[in-house]
């Protein structure tokens, strides 16, 4: 599948890698080029640098035509804009947004995007983690 | 009326100065601590200081309560939040937003945002209307596919002493205005007569601009 990836962080590198090993056309967009320095040697897809909420940066990566769209740049605004602009001005088929505030995820879930938040996963995760019964030997379970 | 403006630099506390002149309560959101607290100096305790995209701070401004929100940052990312959430959160009536980069008037319309102020494309529109001669493209009116238009009417004109009946306007088109100098703006009717140097204000369609021209001025 054809996938763009705005955000080169620790989570988009990381996707994009895994992506490009099981055979994905990926690229990634990037306003930082040193972002890229994330990625392995041997990433066989393309990166951009520029702006991933903005119209031609979109036109130039290949999201008209891409099946996934994935905007984990770090502000929820930026991630926010780029995924209504993949999804209505360049008809990706599928977008997904990270978010951080739980507030603005469901103010964007209730506009129809697919919208993955951070921080009410890792309060779950932490929850269960603080107050997991001890088991004998002293791991968590 | 409660207008809520989110971003306090040029745009946003000019805004906030003239709407408070005209009698509104007005908030004026802003992230910056200096610049919140110059605001504050400026126009009385109206700037609260938060990132305004934030709901928390919205809630804290009393987004809920708002009759209008501005949403005019530098940054269209932002703008586009601030304007999302109000509507979709806050059940704000009227949304108004700057848009910084004129390319990106597309995706706010697109999302159904039609209250959009770009300064970039009013002033490279206001250059034009300078620079070109003859009839000239002023504004879009909204998303439509009307546009307003100016003509100055030259001395030798063939429509020099002849009545708006008599024009030979294009389909779509309007003249809304006359201005003359030394005399009150009159909205024509159809047996005002057209005077050499009359300034014409009319509404047409972008297709129709160049006949709207040769009725006016006699040049093809």
């Amino acid at each position: 599948m054809r996938v763009v990836i705005m955000g080169c962080g620790r989570l988009g590198s990381t996707l994009a890698r895994e992506l490009d090993q099981e055979g994905h056309n990926v690229t990634v967009i990037d306003i930082d080029s040193a972002a890229f320095n994330w990625l392995d040697d041997d990433f066989r897809g393309s990166t951009i640098v520029g702006a991933g909420e903005d119209i031609e940066v979109q036109e130039v990566a290949g999201v008209p035509g891409a099946d996934i769209f994935l905007a984990l740049a770090n502000g929820d605004n930026r991630n926010a804009m780029a995924v209504q602009v993949a999804k209505h001005v360049h008809r990706a088929a599928r977008v997904v947004a990270r978010i951080y505030d739980p507030e603005r995820a469901e103010v964007y879930r209730q506009l129809g995007i697919n919208v993955v938040n951070p921080t009410t996963i890792l309060d779950q995760m932490v929850r269960e983690a603080a107050f997991a019964k001890e088991d004998p030997n002293g791991a968590a379970t | 009326m409660y207008i809520i403006i989110v971003g306090g630099g040029k745009v946003g506390r000019g805004a906030a100065r003239d709407l408070i002149e005209m009698g509104h309560e007005v908030c004026v959101v802003e992230r910056d601590a200096n610049t919140a607290w110059s605001i504050n100096n400026e126009l009385g305790e109206v700037a609260l200081l938060g990132d305004g995209a934030e709901i928390h701070v919205q809630r804290a401004a009393g987004m809920n309560r708002a009759d209008v929100v501005v949403a005019c940052t530098g940054r269209d990312q932002a703008n586009l939040a601030v304007a999302q959430t109000a509507q979709t959160r806050f059940n704000v009536g009227k949304v108004i937003s700057r848009i910084n980069d004129p390319r990106n008037e597309r995706i706010f319309q697109t999302l159904g945002f039609n209250y959009t102020i770009s300064a970039t494309t009013a002033i490279v529109n206001a250059i034009e209307q300078e620079v070109s001669a003859g009839l000239t493209r002023l504004t879009q009116l909204r998303s439509t596919a009307f546009v307003l238009a100016e003509h100055v009417i030259p001395r030798l004109a063939p429509c020099v002493g002849c009545t708006v009946r008599d024009l030979d306007l294009p389909p779509h088109t309007v003249l809304a205005l006359i201005i003359r100098e030394d005399d009150e703006p009159e909205i024509p009717g159809p047996n005002t007569t057209i005077h050499a140097a009359d300034v014409i204000v009319a509404v047409t369609q972008p297709q129709h601009e160049s006949a709207l021209r040769t009725a006016l001025t006699g040049e093809p």
